[in-house]
């Protein structure tokens, strides 16, 4: 166990490198920022230089790089265009993302679970085709329209819900917004869950457990819904990081001052600090993510070993 | 009402959950009462006067600093301020001398080396400020701010402090007006805890404007409250203004129809349909001193040669104005019939109709002049437009397809979509654009000079076309040395004239600035920079 866990922390490195590298690469591909920091106006040569210069930008990309990583190291991660250094917008960002992810994940994950257990137990009738349409439509809203149309409905037509977060972002401020993120991956969780409870409630351990004269909700809650729950972690797993950095669309919808905000910002005035910086870090979640994933199937199913 | 009860809940949820203020019981501690928020966009630069050129800083600085002039918000006059009066003999050797009385809201005096100071700040290239170039006619401009290599003078030799209500401005041209130039961000006094204590400056900004800083959360909120013991005559009317950072247009509005916000200077452009239904009389659409063109490269000689000017009319001629901007900006722009801007008035040198035929369509005018020029270069063009932000897309679609319909060719006009501004403006400067493209110049300051001369004066600082005409410029330097406004602003329009002839650039629109207010304030209008005047809101 403890040497899997090593050599999958080992296999992060050369993943980290590479992902940077592209990004930083990709960034560096857009262009010369500096000219759009003088709008319409033409920048004036001398100033532009000295920005340029500060900014390390009048290297080439292979010396940019490692100069760039090398800082990183040093926990330095740049500045942003705006002067503030990239760490103090990840300290802001970052946690509003987290409390905003967590409201999706357990909303995704109670609501989706739960409806995926109802619907795979009564496979084929009406509550399951009912569920199957249900997600079938979610799913196929792009998140922009779910936003808008939720945030207009709840926000101004109801007023149930103020239709932006404040600064702080409370967490029951975040709720709607945190549903509009979960909507999408809760269709996910609950099919995933639907089938998987559906195909093992047939299995002959569920069957010895019934045999047994165990009590019905011992039995799903123990026996089938432990074992039917591998590939819904996995997708959760999978999914904290996709809802981190994939929440761009939802926080600007609800005005949401998070990692979404940032990126979009740093993309927007080709800030390579910036995208790169929360990029990495995005990755770093991912990898570690998958990691807990892939250490939770052993102890949802013990006959998974690491060794 | 009840979405009136309800917006007041939503204010006092924020206000207590920063653990400020007493909400429904009315008042005390620091108040709230007449706080007024309003939406704002993330500035781009740190918020020093001589680094901020674009619009959401300068919000702030309009409303944090003081200088020697100000533009009047109603009819855009630079009047004196903090300057007693601002002398010269010969329209280049000046002496400014300062009213008593004024402070910074530390207590620091505003003196004569306060202003020397910061133009020194922003001139010096180690500082980078984005602005510098707006010391450029002050002598000794060429030492710290050479155009290549390292600086060889910290301070501007044409600067000399007199004494604490005086000092001495000599430029290194004649430009009888420089002082009209005064009342732009860059040209703000700066207190010595600027230069002193920088960083913490840059954190929480110390001014000598109507409004104190109470706290900045950078890319998020910048609280502001009245300063009451302001000595100007402009003082805050209400308790102070909240801005706050939104990343999407469309969630500000939506927040302002909930009742969550007051004041919103950016209407959405799929709003505009809905807003005069949505907010009555709360919308405000006035002009702006901005204008969009369509800009020649004249450097190519496909479009620069002798001749083509009949082409380039021909071009202008055959966009119809009208209809585009009814249709596409429900009217929040303004076809335009000369190259300055409606907002300076009659006086200050806008003349409408100084174009002449040139810019009124006429299609069957249209296509006689092209094929006289001998058609377009290679029988299409393209107009060149960054896709990222304003819409542009809209717009340059429905000016080819004016044009395309006039010529009766489907083919002859097709836009042009460059990525990202930053490569569009890389390209620009590169001179690497073959065809038209779209520019659009917001004034520095409501002069006929400011829309003139970093345009089209040979070499000038924003002539991206590379437009140059000896007539022109010689009218230009006419009119700079002219002893009075009236007679410089004649002098232009003389200028003016030869762009109408030449068509270095086809003046599309003026476009307005765009705003909509709560039921809570009243009294809120533009500037002609299109800001909010902050200061005279009424909140209540």
């Amino acid at each position: 166990m403890g040497r899997y866990v090593i050599r999958r922390l080992l296999q992060m490195i050369p993943v980290f490198i590479g992902s940077t590298f592209l990004i930083f690469f990709m960034v560096y591909a857009l262009g010369d920022p500096v000219a759009a920091m003088f709008g319409d106006r033409a920048p004036d040569p001398a100033t532009a230089a000295q920005i340029r210069h500060d900014l390390y930008l009048d290297q080439p990309l292979w010396r940019q790089y490692p100069h760039y990583m090398g800082q990183i190291f040093q926990g330095n991660f740049g500045t942003a265009f705006n002067g503030q250094s990239v760490t103090e917008l990840m300290s802001t960002a970052f946690p509003v993302t987290l409390r905003l992810t967590i409201v999706a994940i357990v909303i995704e994950m109670i609501v989706g679970i739960v409806l995926g257990v109802f619907s795979g137990l009564r496979r084929g009738r009406g509550v399951d085709t009912s569920v199957l349409v249900l997600t079938l439509v979610v799913v196929s809203i792009p998140t922009f329209v779910s936003g808008y149309l939720l945030q207009f409905v709840f926000g101004v037509k109801w007023e149930w819900a103020a239709p932006t977060v404040a600064t702080e972002a409370p967490l029951n401020q975040l709720l709607l917004p945190g549903l509009v993120l979960a909507l999408v991956s809760l269709a996910y969780v609950t099919r995933l869950t639907r089938t998987s409870i559906a195909e093992n409630a047939r299995a002959d351990y569920v069957r010895t457990a019934i045999a047994k004269g165990l009590p019905r909700r011992r039995v799903i809650t123990r026996h089938l819904l432990r074992n039917s729950l591998i590939p819904v972690v996995t997708f959760i797993g999978t999914d904290i990081g996709a809802l981190m950095g994939g929440a761009i669309v939802t926080e600007r919808i609800f005005n949401i001052h998070g990692v979404g905000y940032q990126l979009y910002q740093g993309i927007l005035r080709q800030n390579s600090p910036t995208v790169v910086g929360f990029v990495t870090i995005l990755v770093l979640v991912f990898l570690i993510a998958n990691l807990l994933v892939d250490l939770l199937y052993a102890v949802l199913d013990p006959r998974i070993r690491y060794a | 009402m009840r979405r009136a009860v309800r917006a007041k809940w939503a204010v006092c949820a924020g206000a207590v959950a920063l653990a400020a203020t007493g909400c429904g019981g009315g008042g005390g501690g620091t108040d709230t009462s007449g706080v007024v928020s309003s939406s704002w966009g993330d500035p781009q630069n740190p918020l020093e006067p001589a680094n901020t050129n674009e619009v959401q800083g300068g919000k702030v600085l309009e409303m944090l600093m003081r200088g020697l002039k100000r533009y009047n918000p109603k009819t855009g006059a630079a009047e004196n301020v903090i300057a007693d009066r601002i002398e010269t003999k010969d329209a280049q050797n000046y002496t400014v001398t300062l009213k008593p009385g004024w402070t910074f809201s530390n207590g620091e005096k505003v003196t004569a080396k306060s202003f020397v100071d910061a133009w020194n700040y922003g001139a010096l290239l180690d500082n980078k400020q984005k602005n510098a170039a707006f010391f450029q006619y002050i002598d000794g401009y060429d030492r710290v701010h050479p155009d290549h290599g390292t600086a060889t003078a910290k301070t501007l030799s044409g600067l000399a402090v007199k004494d604490d209500k005086t000092f001495t401005v000599k430029l290194n041209q004649k430009f009888s007006s420089w002082p009209d130039t005064l009342g732009y961000s860059a040209f703000m006094p700066l207190p010595q805890a600027f230069f002193q204590q920088h960083d913490a400056w840059l954190k929480k900004p110390i001014g000598n404007g109507p409004y104190l800083v109470d706290s900045y959360t950078k890319g998020t909120v910048l609280k502001m409250r009245k300063w009451k013991k302001y000595p100007g005559s402009d003082p805050a009317r209400n308790g102070g203004i909240d801005l706050r950072v939104y990343t999407d247009n469309n969630t500000a509005y939506t927040d302002l129809q909930a009742g969550n916000l007051d004041l919103v200077d950016d209407i959405p452009a799929a709003q505009l349909k809905n807003v005069k239904k949505d907010l009555g009389n709360r919308y405000i659409n006035q002009p702006a001193g901005i204008i969009q063109t369509i800009t020649f490269p004249m450097y190519d000689p496909k479009w620069g040669r002798p001749g083509m000017e009949k082409v380039r009319r021909g071009i202008s001629m055959a966009i119809d104005r009208q209809q585009i901007t009814k249709e596409i900006f429900q009217n929040t722009r303004t076809p335009a019939s000369d190259w300055t801007s409606p907002v300076l008035g009659v006086q200050g040198g806008f003349k409408e109709g100084l174009c002449g035929d040139a810019c009124v369509f006429d299609a069957v005018k249209a296509r006689q002049l092209i094929q006289e020029g001998g058609g377009l270069p290679g029988g299409r063009m393209t107009i060149t437009y960054n896709a990222d932000t304003g819409s542009h897309k809209d717009w340059v679609d429905a000016v080819c397809n004016s044009i395309n319909k006039t010529l009766g060719n489907d083919k002859a006009c097709v836009g042009d979509p460059v990525g990202t501004f930053a490569d569009f403006r890389n390209k620009i400067s590169a001179r690497a654009l073959t065809g038209p493209f779209r520019a659009g110049w917001q004034m520095d300051y409501p002069l006929i000079q400011n829309f003139l001369q970093p345009l089209y004066y040979t070499n000038a600082s924003s002539n991206d076309g590379k437009f140059s005409d000896p007539g022109f410029d010689k009218l230009v330097n006419e009119a700079n040395a002219a002893p009075d406004t009236r007679q410089a602003v004649l002098t232009f329009q003389q200028a003016e004239k030869i762009l109408a002839e030449q068509m270095p650039a086809i003046p599309l629109w003026y476009q307005n600035g765009s705003g909509g207010y709560s039921e809570r304030i009243s009294n809120v209008s533009l500037n002609p920079f299109s800001v909010p005047v902050y200061n005279e809101i009424k909140a209540g």
